[in-house]
């Protein structure tokens, strides 16, 4: 039964989106499935994460072709962590969309589409194959592609023609960089690679190689050059999308570029000063960014930005604690930014506009939805004990540690910049007078919905709030997962020794 | 024909990148098309080209008689090829529209969302 | 291109392309071929049709609308995979044969299933793909 156990993640989303696209027709339907469908997938991927916790890394060779050969699936720490978050997230916004996404949407198949996204997602998280990991971030971006342009409205085309352009561009590079990896090694089985790799004697090559990924990946990820199609794009689809967006799509380059460079291309001096440079201006590039916007979803667009920066300088300096520092910023993040935009979502439904300069007033309509808001936007500044204030302790602790005085200070400029933009959008939205709008005519405003499409909006944002909260106040937990997941990433021989070394484990089956 | 491929490859990536850079939304998906069969030729090429040796083992033996094509370069070129086909077609239906709404293929004059919402 | 020629070719090309898919789908395991050159073979004997008939005559022969051979194929190679973790507890997408020997098949498996599922799903996908465009065009 637990044989495949790492597996059943991506066969359930398999099966319910080929379940979805057989109700095609039924948006009433597609919704209870959907949503009953997520939370089994949240139990199935608690499943995993504690099996894992308990028995170590977990491999399942499909078609039961022996490693190196044939494409295998890892689960390690870091991968159950992953998944079970995309689970957490896929529940909140499969609730909150079948709410807040209007029914002309539903009906060309938004529920099949979100959930092949979401199988994207874990397989990417899963497998051990870098081609392999190529065709999942394909599924990726060709399920948010169909997601961005749903609805077909002038400015989603826009931003969707932006996305698309750099998305492939960044496949293509992804493409290249696997062509010239497999002509350098021979091999595509990541586990593999690490080992031949770190054989290679021409070590410029395998630089260039290493450059190819991170710019592939730098894309996915929005990192400071690479970053220009995400703040053009994310504020145009409905807020659900940009919520599973914002979430996860450029976790998924962050934590590609997790794995890759801890795995193949490990401890490269230049590399990782490269990276931290980038991290760094990453941090200066999104937060500015974010001060000078006025739409609601663009402050957070450029957030995202901001934020990944604190994941690839974690990743930089690559020690344990900075690992760890890196991880727990992950957690945190996917957990508040989804939180976040499914809340600029419901201001949208409030008050018909998403500008910070014409909203307002929030809280003297809506006094108890306010303080729900505020859990995830100052989660998201780290005032402490909430939880992005740990992460940031662990990063720079490390920056310190080694010595990278400009690492650090671009972590706490980062920091209160965030912290002067998250009492700005407090400000203005919540606190400033209300500003009378001009009603708008065949738009369903909140109180006019009815009241289970209500709870759908709400009970997501408190599930996530309570994680959040969880994640503040329960942060030794946290720490201790992150730690674990440090710990196998620096010492990689682990991950190595559970993919190659298994034949004797596995064996039995023949 | 390593040489002649490696020089094929280098035009065609040069080719797409070139048209991807220009404003037309019909020459971006012109240079992706381009620079995807670049990708597929660099996979083929650094494969290793070998002739006439499918790598099939005889049913007499255990092992590979010669030099063999390397058959996982082919399968990744497949795979590829078929994932284009799919983000190619999207691109075209997608251009179709963005130039029926926006009344433009000037990549330069679509800069509606930069304006403050 | 609604010359005579091609419309009264295009009734028999039709069955014979068809046909043709199945074979080049069925020798597909060892030798080139397989769900996925089959499919477009398939879709390319309908687009064929509807070059000379026009698209309405090919949507009527269909009956169905073409997207729904998605799920289906989808479905179909799913079950392929999952039969071996559900009924043999061994990993995922493991090709499972019948001992025997089937003629005209040769061997059967969950592999020809999967190809079946290949097929049906390309079929889908294609003419989804150029009926969307020949209609907006």
């Amino acid at each position: 039964m637990t044989q495949q156990l790492v597996l059943y993640p991506l066969l359930l989303q398999m099966f319910l989106s080929i379940l979805l696209m057989f109700c095609w027709r039924r948006i009433s339907w597609q919704r209870v499935v959907s949503i009953v469908g997520s939370i089994i997938n949240v139990g199935v991927s608690i499943w995993l994460f504690s099996y894992i916790w308990e028995n170590g890394t977990q491999i399942v060779q499909a078609g039961n072709w022996k490693p190196p050969f044939g494409i295998i699936f890892v689960a390690d720490t870091l991968s159950a962590t992953l998944v079970l978050l995309t689970a957490i997230s896929g529940l909140a916004v499969s609730s909150f969309s079948s709410a807040s996404v209007v029914s002309a949407r539903l009906k060309f198949g938004y529920f099949p589409i979100f959930h092949f996204l979401l199988l994207g997602l874990n397989g990417a998280f899963l497998t051990g194959d870098i081609f392999n990991l190529y065709v999942w971030f394909e599924i990726i971006i060709i399920s948010s592609f169909v997601l961005i342009t749903l609805g077909g409205e002038k400015a989603q085309l826009e931003g969707a023609v932006k996305y698309f352009t750099l998305n492939i561009l960044a496949s293509m590079i992804f493409l290249t960089a696997i062509a010239v990896l497999y002509g350098l090694t021979g091999s595509l089985n990541m586990a593999d690679l690490a080992i031949k790799v770190a054989a290679i004697e021409n070590r410029g090559l395998v630089e260039i190689t290493a450059i190819l990924f991170l710019v592939a990946f730098g894309i996915k990820a929005a990192v400071f050059p690479l970053y220009f199609w995400l703040p053009d794009s994310y504020h145009t689809p409905p807020s659900a999308v940009a919520a599973i967006f914002g979430g996860l799509l450029t976790k998924v380059g962050v934590y590609a570029l997790i794995r890759v460079f801890t795995l193949i291309f490990v401890g490269d001096l230049f590399l990782l000063n490269v990276i931290l440079i980038l991290a760094v201006l990453t941090l200066f590039s999104g937060g500015l960014g974010a001060l000078v916007q006025n739409n609601l979803r663009k402050v957070f667009s450029y957030l995202i930005i901001c934020h990944i920066g604190y994941m690839i300088a974690g990743l930089g300096l690559f020690t344990e604690v900075a690992i760890a520092g890196t991880i727990f910023y992950l957690i945190h993040d996917i957990i508040v930014k989804t939180n976040l935009f499914m809340v600029s979502g419901l201001i949208f439904r409030m008050r018909g506009t998403n500008s910070i300069r014409n909203l307002g007033g929030l809280y003297a309509d809506y006094p108890k939805l306010s303080l729900l808001i505020a859990i995830p936007l100052f989660s998201l500044v780290g005032i402490p004990p909430l939880s992005g204030f740990w992460p940031k302790i662990s990063l720079i602790i490390a920056g310190f540690e080694a010595e990278r005085w400009w690492v650090v200070g671009a972590i706490i400029f980062a920091s209160l910049i965030t912290l002067i933009i998250i009492a700005k959008v407090w400000a203005g939205v919540v606190w400033k007078e209300k500003i009378e709008l001009p009603k708008r005519l065949n738009f369903r405003y909140f109180d006019k919905l009815k009241s289970v499409r209500k709870v759908q909006m709400i009970a997501p944002m408190i599930f996530l709030s309570l994680i959040s909260l969880y994640i503040g106040f329960g942060a030794e937990h946290i720490q201790k997962v992150s730690s674990r997941i440090a710990n196998e990433l620096i010492d990689n021989q682990n991950y190595i020794d559970s993919v190659l070394g298994s034949e004797q484990n596995i064996g039995h089956e023949e | 024909m390593e040489v002649l491929l490696a020089i094929m490859i280098g035009v065609l990536y040069a080719a797409g990148i070139y048209m991807i850079l220009r404003r037309s939304l019909v020459k971006l998906i012109l240079g992706i098309i381009i620079l995807g069969n670049g990708a597929n030729l660099l996979i083929f090429l650094l494969g290793r080209v070998v002739k006439g040796s499918p790598p099939i083992i005889p049913a007499d033996s255990d092992v590979f008689q010669s030099i063999y094509a390397d058959p996982v370069p082919q399968a990744l070129i497949l795979t590829a090829i078929v994932i284009s086909f799919g983000l190619q077609s999207f691109a075209i239906i997608l251009v179709k529209r963005a130039y029926k709404v926006v009344k433009t293929d000037d990549l330069d004059e679509m800069n509606a969302i930069d304006k403050d919402s | 291109m609604k010359t005579i020629i091609l419309r009264t070719a295009s009734t028999y090309l039709l069955p014979v392309l068809l046909m043709f898919s199945i074979f080049i789908l069925l020798r597909g395991h060892y030798s080139p071929g397989g769900g996925f050159v089959g499919g477009l073979i398939a879709s390319i004997a309908f687009v064929l049709h509807s070059f000379a008939r026009g698209l309405d005559n090919t949507k009527e022969l269909l009956r169905m609308h073409p997207g729904f051979l998605m799920p289906i194929g989808l479905a179909l190679a799913f079950m392929a995979g999952v039969t071996p973790v559900l009924f043999f507890d061994l990993p995922f997408m493991t090709g499972l044969w019948y001992p025997g020997h089937l003629p005209v098949l040769g061997s059967l498996g969950t592999a020809l299933f999967f190809d079946l599922g290949v097929y049906l799903v390309v079929v889908g996908v294609t003419l989804t793909i150029i009926f969307t465009i020949s209609e907006s065009a």
